[in-house]
């Protein structure tokens, strides 16, 4: 695997029941090239947790998956409002998902700090009103 | 112990059975589900009171080697469709999930 691949997913905002997609296919596509188990794992949980993150907060957006020799870089960007305190935003337990959000078992605070916890590396770009990029990086 | 016997020992109701033979190494019980994304392992019984279609994303993010419904919980016909489709065992118990997890444990 020289050239790297490269996947992209449009992430529909108005549908709850398929936000997800995008992630479980990532999951199927990265097992038919032989990634390890655990890899494909934190890779497809941190991208459904973004996924997720676009749907409730941003109306959707889009998502691309890369993998090279040795790395996966998704990169999930959106044209919501923004993060203004990103800070915040990571602390664990803290979220501003709406009740009828919260009803599905989503919304418990714990989206960021998971994206950061399966990925090696995260970066979150964010300008209120405009729109948000997350780009995390999982190393194998 | 497989998903199998977990199913005969426990007297759950099949909603979805695609790898009776897989094998069940843990569990996890929770509702919030970054909460089991974040804690759930790969193998484990997930044992839930939470039926919408999310649940099967879930599962087959997180592997677990079967979802147990809790205090038969109403499901829709469309996830249980969803869970043939991605291939997740789907099972459901009248019991709780207290109860679930201690008879499991003393199998």
């Amino acid at each position: 695997m020289s050239e790297p691949i490269k996947f992209h997913f449009d992430v529909d905002g108005d549908n709850f029941s398929s936000a997800g997609e995008a992630s479980v296919q990532v999951k199927r596509m990265l097992r038919q090239i032989g990634i390890p188990a655990d890899v494909i794992r934190r890779v497809s949980v941190a991208m459904y947790e973004g996924e997720i993150n676009m749907v409730i907060h941003a109306d959707g957006g889009n998502a691309d998956v890369v993998v090279e020799p040795g790395k996966i870089v998704i990169i999930l960007a959106d044209r919501g409002p923004g993060i203004a305190d990103i800070e915040l935003a990571m602390t664990e337990g803290y979220s501003t998902a709406p009740e009828n959000v919260r009803s599905l078992g989503f919304g418990a605070g714990m989206g960021l700090p998971n994206m950061k916890r399966y990925t090696d590396d995260m970066k979150i770009e964010s300008v209120v009103g405009q729109g948000t990029t997350v780009t995390m990086t999982v190393l194998f | 112990m497989t998903v199998n016997q977990l199913i005969e020992k426990l007297s759950l109701e099949v909603l979805n059975l695609e790898e009776g033979d897989r094998e069940i190494t843990g569990g996890y019980v929770g509702d919030l589900l970054s909460w089991v994304m974040g804690k759930a392992e790969s193998g484990d019984m997930w044992v839930t009171i939470m039926t919408n279609v999310n649940v099967v994303a879930v599962a087959s993010l997180v592997d677990t080697a079967c979802v147990v419904i809790a205090d038969n919980a109403e499901i829709a016909p469309e996830v249980i469709e969803k869970a043939r489709t991605q291939g997740i065992n789907l099972l459901r118990s009248s019991k709780s999930a207290y109860q679930l997890c201690n008879e499991q444990i003393l199998l």
